[in-house]
């Protein structure tokens, strides 16, 4: 996790990891969610913190998580193991 | 501050397979105006020549396939000339003479930064393997003088393979057939011997690095290339910090006692294990890097050098990126004139001590 921890993101959701240089433009809900990953939050944490900032329907936010959370370990930002506690 | 000090700078050749020098001398530059440069070049057009807001004053050297004694005298009459203090070479080819010439240099007060004959030899791509020994991670390589070894080269090394030069130059090949040619290619460019090395996926991550000579690490900073030429130079770049790579690096400069500069080249397979594909006894062209992250590496080796204190080393900034770009310099017909002719282009009014 301490990839994900260390990750440097802009207000604009421009995304630098420093351990391999590679850059990714993120979406605001994505920006949300990887916030809120960085500070621990577990699933309930996430949901809370979507519906705090976007209007959303509660059927999209676990599969905006998942969604996201299955990029992190495609790009191996997070161990390949890894799911959002509950 | 300290006294001026003036710096000798070879590898003016900043062409799309750049030498160091330029980046050196920048980074000798940078911030600072108690730098004076002296830039060492091989022929009458390196770019570097005309980069009249870097370099003061230029001198033609002879190639090192002349041997030391031409170098020697040039040396003496360019310190006559110029007074310099420090000579930093960039060029793999020349680095035997210069380290030949280091203890009279040094005994004319001239100082370098500079491995061992030993040293240069263990990390040449021939002997690489040799560093897998001081435990060092290097992929299986095998040293081959006739075509007819390739027939056979699967049987310890399978494909695909990596096709080097002695000196420069990599082909990747899948085939047989394309590792003949590419064989052939660099017999043409670089001569023999050449060299076979397992080909390793992942990411290519380079380090710039200082060693103090007995062991330890004076600094290094590493960087990802983002863009690569079509000869494999990266052409942009980011720093990084990933901490097995700083590991890597320490472990070299433990095993090597390395003393100057060099680069590592590494790659970073996808299990996140790492293989040191190359050493460069010397800086890379990317150096200025390390002077606008805020770790100016060719300064502190000219310090060294002279003999001096080292300046307190910052940590370098992650994230300092470098874009490359190719601009066409004005020169008139004087400076190539005087360079080709006389062999320099003083643009100051020399040193006399």
């Amino acid at each position: 996790m301490q990839r994900l921890r260390d990750l440097a993101i802009s207000d604009t959701g421009f995304v630098f990891d420093p351990f391999s240089g590679a850059t990714y433009t993120v979406n605001g809900t994505a920006q949300c969610l990887l916030d809120g990953l960085k500070r621990g939050l577990d699933r309930d944490g996430l949901v809370a913190l979507l519906r705090e900032r976007f209007e959303c329907s509660d059927e999209d936010l676990p599969r905006d998580i998942d969604d996201l959370v299955q990029s992190l370990r495609m790009f191996g930002l997070v161990p390949g193991g890894f799911e959002v506690g509950r | 501050m300290s006294a001026p000090l003036t710096v000798a700078v070879t590898g003016l050749n900043a062409t799309d397979n750049p030498g160091p020098g330029v980046g050196v001398i920048r980074s000798l530059r940078h911030n600072r105006d108690d730098v004076r440069v002296v830039g060492l070049a091989y022929d009458a057009l390196e770019p570097g020549v005309y980069a009249d807001g870097l370099v003061s004053d230029v001198f033609m050297i002879p190639y090192p396939s002349q041997g030391v004694d031409p170098l020697r005298d040039r040396l003496a009459y360019i310190r006559e000339r110029t007074g310099f203090d420090v000579i930093i070479p960039t060029l793999d080819a020349e680095l035997p003479g210069f380290v030949e010439l280091a203890p009279e240099l040094a005994a004319q007060g001239v100082g370098m930064l500079l491995p061992t004959r030993e040293q240069l030899d263990l990390r040449c791509k021939a002997k690489l393997a040799a560093l897998g020994d001081k435990g060092l991670p290097v992929p299986a390589s095998r040293v081959l003088t006739d075509v007819a070894q390739l027939y056979s080269i699967h049987e310890v090394i399978p494909f695909p393979i990596v096709v080097k030069g002695p000196y420069y130059g990599a082909r990747v090949a899948h085939t047989l057939e394309e590792a003949v040619a590419a064989f052939y290619k660099m017999v043409g460019e670089w001569g023999y011997p050449v060299i076979v090395q397992q080909f390793v996926a992942g990411q290519e991550l380079c380090v710039c690095a200082v060693g103090d000579g007995d062991g330890g690490l004076v600094g290094a900073v590493q960087m990802r290339k983002t863009v690569i030429t079509d000869k494999g130079k990266g052409w942009a770049g980011v720093a990084i910090r990933d901490p097995g790579l700083s590991q890597l690096t320490a472990t070299f400069m433990s095993a090597t006692k390395w003393r100057g500069p060099c680069e590592l080249e590494v790659i970073r397979d996808t299990n996140g294990g790492y293989h040191v594909l190359e050493v460069n006894p010397r800086f890379p062209a990317w150096c200025f890097l390390s002077a606008g992250a805020g770790m100016n590496l060719p300064y502190a080796v000219a310090e060294l050098a002279a003999g001096r204190e080292l300046s307190p080393l910052h940590d370098y900034r992650v994230g300092t990126m470098f874009v490359r770009i190719a601009l066409d310099q004005i020169s008139d017909m004087d400076a190539f004139s005087r360079m080709s002719t006389a062999g320099e282009v003083v643009r100051s009014h020399g040193v006399a001590r």
